[in-house]
């Protein structure tokens, strides 16, 4: 039986792509109301491990439990249905919609009249009060009728971010929610993570070891689809292991942010 | 958008007005394939599937219309709506089929099942084999409208025509229509919001095969036959045609597109013989190389820059 204390745990995840070994034996176990960085060298299978996690691919070998339960059959949009909802490494946005559509895109199911295609469009509208409080929560409610496309790329992250809240998921996965953002985006994107992260789980992968060192409560460190260590910030950087690992690419990043 | 009732409106006038200038079969005949057309378009333009065996649906909604009023003497209204309802059917397992493939293999599944259908209609004991459903006669409206006037034909089937493109316009425009955009700009992350794509895709798909058989068992009303082109696989690329020549994921474009094929078919035909097809593929291939968006879409497009 899964101890309560976890809301997510998979036992000796394996992916293989034709022979190519992605993720090796990771067993991972997240602790409810965490945030939990999953971190490590590029390729480490960082991004792959999202996607067994969420059902975009299928585990070779390994389980998945969340809530106790075993979603490891489940589908994709099954897995966010029961409240585990991803974003993506590359911003993940309905480009041609406004920005208000977009969060209403996610707040729609909830009416239950998604199929509906003889009713009016405008029985949407009922949504969008919730729609733009979601967007003043991510400083974009000045936004909400441009097209999504226009956007700077820091504010698509935050329109993914807002739109992904709107769930409400009990446990969100963010695949490097700050990749590609300039100083600025970057603190308000972690204050706005710590922010929502007040009654969920966040499992998220980050390059910015600021990020890493401010908001996380626990960290995976991954290197060639394996676990290499885990602990909170203070162990896992004095870790030898993590340092030769991230020798020559990311150390200097590494030391730079304690 | 801000023009757009204005502009339905001048159309619709323009349609019942008419009837009194041009030929009112050759406008039945564009009606119809605009129909197709447009039913196509909700399916490549709104939901990015193409398929190439929308003639099954065209073709079947058109037997089954055609046996409905020749064999069981139903009324011209009731065979209508049944071969609509007898392809929304097919569509139905024609998409259960297909809907999970992606891109080319989608597209060749339905071709697969759509020359299936073909033969079958070629087999088929109520088809009429190479001849067709012949001489099936047009009846009335609930017994008071004369169908067999021409002119009487044409505003049935402009209320048919009319029904179907409000009923693909609403379509788009629905919570439905909604979750579709939000499939065709970014499929994985209608996912991870919980979306299982494949059944709205699925509903589409019937959607649309329902709507080209509306379109298919009213061109057989207004021929008086149901034949075996109407099945065949030069239909499911005539169809793709027209939708690609007006504009795909526009509104009016099918319709434009159709117009132009229809009325170059029937202009041509006597001139040229068989040559049409060489025009048509030349028409296709300058549309793919010059304007890809089709005629409505550049001049949208047009209008934009502007
Ligand atoms: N679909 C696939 N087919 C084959 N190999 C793949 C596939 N997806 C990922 N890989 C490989 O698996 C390894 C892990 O990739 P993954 O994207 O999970 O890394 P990551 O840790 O997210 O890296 P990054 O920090 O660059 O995002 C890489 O070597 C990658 O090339
Ligand atoms: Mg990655």
């Amino acid at each position: 039986m899964a101890s309560p204390d976890y809301i997510l745990e998979t036992d000796g995840l394996v992916k293989e792509f034709k022979g190519f070994v992605a993720v090796n034996g990771v067993s991972l176990k997240v602790a409810r109301g965490h945030i939990h960085a999953l971190i490590g060298p590029n390729g480490a299978g960082k991004t792959t491990c999202f996607n067994l996690l969420t059902k975009f691919l299928e585990p070779t070998r390994g389980t998945i439990r969340f809530n106790g339960h075993d979603i490891t059959a489940d589908k994709p949009a099954q897995i966010a249905r029961r409240g585990v909802v991803r974003s993506f490494q590359i911003s993940a946005v309905f480009p041609h919609l406004t920005v208000l559509e977009n969060v209403r895109i996610a707040l729609q199911r909830q009416l239950g009249t998604s199929f509906h295609f003889w009713r009016s469009g405008r029985t949407l509208d009922v949504l969008n009060e919730r729609a733009r409080e979601l967007l003043a929560q991510v400083g974009l409610e000045a936004a909400a009728n441009a097209l999504t496309i226009e956007l700077p790329y820091g504010s698509k992250r935050a329109l993914e971010i807002a739109t992904t809240l709107a769930l409400e998921p009990e446990l969100m996965l963010l695949d490097e929610p700050t990749q590609g953002m300039g100083h600025e985006d970057v603190d308000r994107v972690m204050q706005l993570i710590k922010q929502v992260s007040a009654n969920r789980t966040i499992l998220m992968v980050e390059h910015n070891m600021k990020v890493v060192a401010g908001i996380s409560d626990r960290i995976t460190v991954l290197a060639r689809g394996a676990v290499l260590a885990e602990g909170d910030y203070e162990e896992v950087s004095a870790n030898p292991l993590v340092i030769e690992a991230y020798m020559g690419t990311e150390s200097a990043e590494l030391a730079g942010a304690h | 958008m801000k023009y757009a009732t204005p502009a339905y409106a001048v159309a619709f006038l323009l349609l019942l007005a008419a009837p009194f200038f041009v030929y009112p079969v050759l406008l039945m005949k564009v009606l119809c394939f605009a129909l197709f057309a447009c039913a196509f378009n909700l399916l490549l333009g709104y939901t990015g599937l193409l398929s190439f065996g929308h003639a099954a649906f065209f073709g079947a909604a058109a037997y089954v219309a055609g046996h409905a009023l020749k064999v069981w003497e139903l009324p011209a209204l009731a065979g209508i709506l049944l071969g609509a309802g007898a392809s929304a059917l097919l569509g139905w397992a024609f998409g259960s089929l297909a809907i999970r493939r992606q891109g080319i293999y989608f597209a060749m599944i339905t071709l697969a099942l759509a020359q299936m259908m073909y033969f079958f209609f070629l087999q088929a004991p109520f088809t009429g084999g190479e001849d067709g459903l012949q001489g099936v006669s047009r009846g009335s409206l609930f017994g008071l409208v004369d169908l067999e006037k021409d002119i009487n034909l044409y505003y049935f089937v402009l209320a048919i025509a009319v029904f179907g493109f409000w009923l693909i316009h609403r379509t788009i425009h629905s919570p439905f229509g909604q979750i579709l955009k939000a499939i065709r700009e970014n499929e994985p992350r209608a996912i991870s919001l919980g979306y299982d794509v494949a059944r709205y895709k699925l509903l589409a798909f019937v959607l649309s095969a329902g709507l080209a058989g509306l379109a298919g068992a009213t061109k057989m009303l207004v021929f008086q036959f149901a034949a075996l082109t109407d099945a065949h696989w030069h239909m499911s690329g005539e169809v793709v045609l027209m939708t690609i020549l007006g504009g795909m994921g526009t509104v009016f474009g099918p319709v434009v597109g159709s117009a132009v094929i229809v009325t170059l078919e029937t202009e041509l035909a006597d001139k040229v013989g068989s040559l049409v097809t060489v025009i048509m593929g030349a028409i296709f291939v300058i549309c793919v190389l010059l304007f890809r968006r089709g005629i409505v879409g550049e001049l949208l497009a047009l209008r934009k820059r502007t």
